[in-house]
C-alpha cells in the first residue's frame, strides 16, 4: 500500500465527514431520496477509506466493536421496529406514527437505522477481509 | 395479535438468534446457548403454527398492513407448517450436535450467526406467499450456506463452495427471468394472485416458458437431474453439522418451491408439466442411486442418496393426485429426519474410526455396537424397509404411481429402493462388519461431547421409528396438507378474500 | 426503443455467458455481473417501456396512469441489484481466498497443463 502523507492526515477528517453525511442521508430518507441503505453504504465508504489510509487494525479500533456486531445491533433494531404494530392487532411490521409538536416520528426510522447498521456492518466486514494489512 | 405473532415467530426466532450471536461475535461460549434457545423457540413456534393451521385453516399476514396483491404476504398453510416444524426439529438436533467435537474452531469461524441466518432463509422461504420474496429468502439462504460451507477455509472446501455458489447464482438468474416473465404476463407476483390470473393469460406459451425457467431455478436448488453436480462436490467437504443441516433443509427448499409453484400457479396445465416432471423424477432417482453405488466415501454415498431421494418427492407433483402428493409430503418429512441423521452418524463414524473412506474403516460393530444399531435405523428406513418411516413413504408413492397407471414410475421407484439397500449394506459391511484395519484408534471424545453427538442421533432415530410404527397421524396430516395444496381456490380465498376465488 | 433494449439485453447476456465459460475466476465474476445486468434490464422492460414519466405520483395526478410509470419493476430491480451486489462481494472475498490458497486464478484451482 502506498503510504501517502496527505491521505493519512486527511483520513480521519474524511471519515467523520462521510459519517455525518451518511447520517443526514439516513434521516432524510423517508420522504426524499436516501435512507438506511444509502446511508450505510456512505458510512462504510468512510470506514473503508480510513482502513486503506491507516490499515485494517486502525479501522477496527475506530469501530470498537467487530463489524459483524453492527449487523447484530441493526438486525435487533429492525426486528424491534415491527413489534409495536403487533400490539394493536395489526400484522408484523405495521409501523406506528406519533406527531409530537408536528414532528412526524415513526417506528420506520428504527427500521431504517437497522438497515443502516446492517449495511455498514456487512460491507465493512467483507471489505476489511479484503484489505488485509 | 396472537395469531399474527405466531405467524412471524418462526422467522423472528432465528432472526433474533442471528442478531444476538452476531452481537456477541467474540464470545463463542455465549453464542452456543443462545443459538440452541433460538432453535427451540423456532420449533415451539412452528408446532404452535401447525396446530393453528390444522384446526383453523391457512394463516395469512400482510406485512406492514399492505393489503394482499400489493404488499408482501406471509401465507402458512398445513404444508408450510409441516415444513416449518421439521425445520425446527432439524435446527434443534444440529444445534445440539454442533456442540460436539470441533465446536470451538467452528464457533470462532462464525458458525452460529451463519446457522441462524440459514434457518431464517429456510423459514422465510417456507412461509412466504410472494414469488419475489421467495427469491429474497433464497438469497439469504445462499449467502448463509456459502459462509457455512467454507467455514474451515480449506482448499477443497473453497473449491466445492465456488461450484456451489456459481451454479446457484446461475439458477438465481433463471429465477429472476421467470419472475420478469410472470410480471410481464400478469402484472403481479403474489402467488395467490398469480394462481388466480394464470389460467386466463392469453400467451400460455410464455407462461409455460416461465414455468420451465422456475423448474430450472428450483431444480438447481433441489439438485434434480441434470443439475445435481454441485451437490456431491460441495457437501462432502463441509464439516458434519453443516452437511447435516444442508442435507436436511437446502435441497428440500427447492422441492418445496417446485411443489408449491406447480400445484398452485401452473396447476391448470398439469397435463403438460406432469410427464416432464415424471421424467425428471425418474432420471434423478436413477442417476443418484448409481452415483452412490460407485463411491466409497461415506459422505459421497450419502450425498448421492440425497439426489436419488429427491426424485421420490417429485412423484407427487408429477402425478397430482391426493395420494401422490400426500406420499411426497410424507416422504419429505421422513427423508429430512433420516438423511440428517445419517450425516450425523457419519460424523460419529469419523469420530470412532478416524476416517470417512470405507477402505480405512472397519470393526466398528465390535467397538461401537450402539452406533451400529443407530446406523441401521435410518439406513434401513432410507431403503424403505418396514416397519420404518421410509416404508410408508415409498408405499404411498409407489401405490399412487400404480393407481395413476404409471407403471414405469412405480418400477423405477422400487428398483431404486433395492439399489439404496445395496449401498446401505455396503456402508454396513465396510464400516461395521469387516475386520478393523491396523493402526491405533483415535482418541475417544469427552463425555459431554459424546452426549452432544448422541442425543440428536438417538432422538432422530426415535422419530424415524415413531413415524414407522405409528403412521396414522403423520399420514392424516400429509393428506390434509395435500388436500390444501390441491384446493387452490381455498388458498386464493384465504389470501385475497372470498370474492377473488371462483 | 424496445428493439434497442432487447438488443442491449441480448448483448449483455451473450457476453456474460461467454465470460462465464472462461477459465479465469475474474472473468467468471464479470460474466455473472453482466448476466445479472441483463436480467435486471429484462425485469425492468417487463414493466413496459415508456419515456418521460416518473414512477412517483405528483400532487394532482392521482389516478391518471398516463402521467406516471409503474414503480413495481423498478423496486424489484433495486432489490435484485442490492442482492447481486452482496453475493458478488461475498463471491469476490472467497475467490481471493482461493487465489491465496492455490496460487492461481484458474477456476479449477490449478493450471490445465500442470496436472
Amino acid at each position: 500500500m502506498n503510504d501517502s502523507l496527505i491521505l493519512r492526515t486527511s483520513a480521519p477528517l474524511l471519515l467523520w465527514l462521510s459519517i455525518a453525511v451518511s447520517v443526514f442521508v439516513l434521516l432524510r430518507g423517508h420522504n426524499a431520496p436516501g435512507g438506511g441503505f444509502l446511508g450505510g453504504l456512505m458510512g462504510a465508504g468512510g470506514v473503508l477509506l480510513y482502513a486503506i489510509a491507516r490499515g485494517r487494525v486502525a479501522a477496527i479500533r475506530f469501530l470498537r466493536l467487530p463489524p459483524v456486531a453492527y449487523c447484530g445491533i441493526g438486525l435487533l433494531a429492525a426486528l424491534a421496529s415491527g413489534l409495536p404494530g403487533l400490539l394493536g392487532e395489526a400484522p408484523y411490521l405495521t409501523h406506528l406514527w406519533a406527531f409530537p409538536a408536528g414532528l412526524p416520528l415513526g417506528t420506520t426510522i428504527l427500521f431504517d437505522l437497522g438497515v443502516y447498521l446492517v449495511v455498514l456492518g456487512t460491507i465493512t466486514a467483507m471489505f476489511l477481509a479484503l484489505v488485509g494489512d | 395479535m396472537t395469531a399474527q405473532l405466531l405467524l412471524v415467530a418462526p422467522l423472528l426466532a432465528p432472526l433474533l438468534g442471528a442478531a444476538l450471536t452476531a452481537l456477541l461475535w467474540r464470545r463463542p461460549a455465549v453464542q452456543r446457548p443462545i443459538s440452541l434457545a433460538a432453535t427451540v423457540l423456532l420449533l415451539g413456534a412452528a408446532v404452535g403454527l401447525l396446530a393453528h393451521t390444522a384446526s383453523h385453516g391457512t394463516l395469512v399476514g400482510a406485512m406492514g398492513a399492505w393489503p394482499a396483491p400489493f404488499g408482501i404476504v406471509l401465507v402458512v398453510d398445513v404444508f408450510s407448517a409441516i415444513m416449518l416444524v421439521i425445520t425446527g426439529v432439524m435446527a434443534v438436533a444440529v444445534a445440539l450436535y454442533a456442540m460436539g467435537p470441533g465446536a470451538a474452531e467452528r464457533d470462532r469461524a462464525g458458525f452460529h450467526p451463519l446457522f441462524q441466518g440459514l434457518l431464517l432463509g429456510v423459514a422465510g422461504a417456507f412461509a412466504t406467499g410472494d414469488l419475489f420474496n421467495l427469491y429474497v429468502w433464497f438469497e439469504v439462504m445462499l449467502i448463509a450456506s456459502f459462509g457455512l460451507l467454507v467455514l474451515d477455509r480449506t482448499r477443497e472446501q473453497i473449491d466445492g463452495g465456488l461450484r456451489y455458489v456459481l451454479l446457484n447464482l446461475v439458477g438465481t438468474t433463471f429465477f429472476l427471468l421467470a419472475v420478469g416473465l410472470l410480471l410481464g404476463l400478469t402484472g403481479t407476483l403474489n402467488m395467490a394472485d398469480l394462481a388466480r390470473l394464470a389460467p386466463d393469460v392469453d400467451n400460455q406459451g410464455a407462461l409455460a416458458a416461465a414455468a420451465m425457467l422456475l423448474l430450472v431455478a428450483f431444480g438447481a436448488k433441489a439438485a434434480v437431474f441434470p443439475l445435481f453436480n454441485w451437490l456431491p462436490a460441495a457437501y462432502h467437504t463441509a464439516s458434519m453439522p453443516v452437511a447435516a443441516i444442508f442435507a436436511a433443509l437446502l435441497t428440500k427448499v427447492g422441492v418445496y418451491a417446485i411443489i408449491r409453484v406447480f400445484t398452485l400457479i401452473f396447476a391448470h396445465d398439469a397435463a403438460f408439466f406432469g410427464p416432464i416432471l415424471a421424467v425428471v423424477a425418474m432420471a434423478t432417482m436413477v442417476t443418484g442411486v448409481f452415483g452412490a453405488a460407485a463411491h466409497y466415501d461415506v459422505r459421497r454415498i450419502l450425498s448421492f442418496h440425497i439426489i436419488s431421494q429427491i426424485g421420490y418427492m417429485l412423484v407427487g407433483v408429477a402425478l397430482m393426485t391426493p395420494l401422490a402428493i400426500a406420499g411426497s409430503i410424507l416422504y419429505v418429512i421422513h427423508h429430512i429426519v433420516v438423511k440428517a441423521n445419517l450425516f450425523l452418524i457419519a460424523g460419529a463414524i469419523r469420530q470412532a474410526g478416524g476416517s470417512f473412506a470405507l477402505a480405512r474403516l472397519g470393526g466398528l460393530w465390535v467397538t461401537r455396537p450402539l452406533l451400529g444399531l443407530l446406523f441401521l435405523v435410518p439406513a434401513l428406513s432410507l431403503a424403505g424397509m418396514p416397519p420404518l418411516s421410509g416404508f410408508w413413504g415409498k408405499l404411498a408413492v409407489v401405490r399412487a404411481s400404480l393407481e395413476a397407471q404409471s407403471w414405469v414410475l412405480a418400477a423405477v421407484a422400487l428398483a431404486v429402493g433395492v439399489l439404496t439397500l445395496f449401498s446401505m449394506i455396503k456402508i454396513w459391511n465396510e464400516a461395521f462388519w469387516k475386520a478393523a484395519p491396523a493402526g491405533p484408534p483415535p482418541a475417544p471424545p469427552t463425555r459431554s461431547q459424546r452426549l452432544a453427538t448422541f442425543t440428536p442421533i438417538v432422538a432422530l432415530a426415535a422419530i424415524t421409528v415413531t413415524i414407522g410404527l405409528w403412521t396414522e397421524p403423520f399420514l392424516a396430516l400429509s393428506f390434509q396438507a395435500a388436500d390444501g395444496l390441491l384446493d387452490r381456490q381455498a388458498y386464493i380465498a384465504a389470501v385475497l378474500g372470498p370474492e377473488a376465488a371462483r | 426503443m424496445e428493439l434497442v433494449v432487447a438488443i442491449g439485453i441480448g448483448v449483455l447476456a451473450g457476453s456474460g455467458v461467454w465470460l462465464l465459460l472462461r477459465p479465469r475466476t475474474f472473468q467468471v465474476i464479470i460474466g455473472l455481473s453482466l448476466i445479472s445486468y441483463a436480467v435486471n434490464l429484462f425485469i425492468f422492460g417487463m414493466g413496459r417501456l415508456r419515456t418521460g414519466v416518473p414512477p412517483i405520483i405528483e400532487p394532482g395526478t392521482v389516478g391518471n396512469i398516463a402521467l406516471h410509470d409503474d414503480p413495481l419493476p423498478q423496486a424489484l430491480v433495486l432489490t435484485a441489484i442490492v442482492i447481486a451486489f452482496a453475493t458478488t462481494a461475498l463471491f469476490l472475498v472467497v475467490l481471493l481466498a482461493a487465489r491465496g490458497l492455490t496460487g492461481t486464478d484458474h477456476v479449477d484451482g490449478r493450471e490445465r497443463d500442470q496436472t
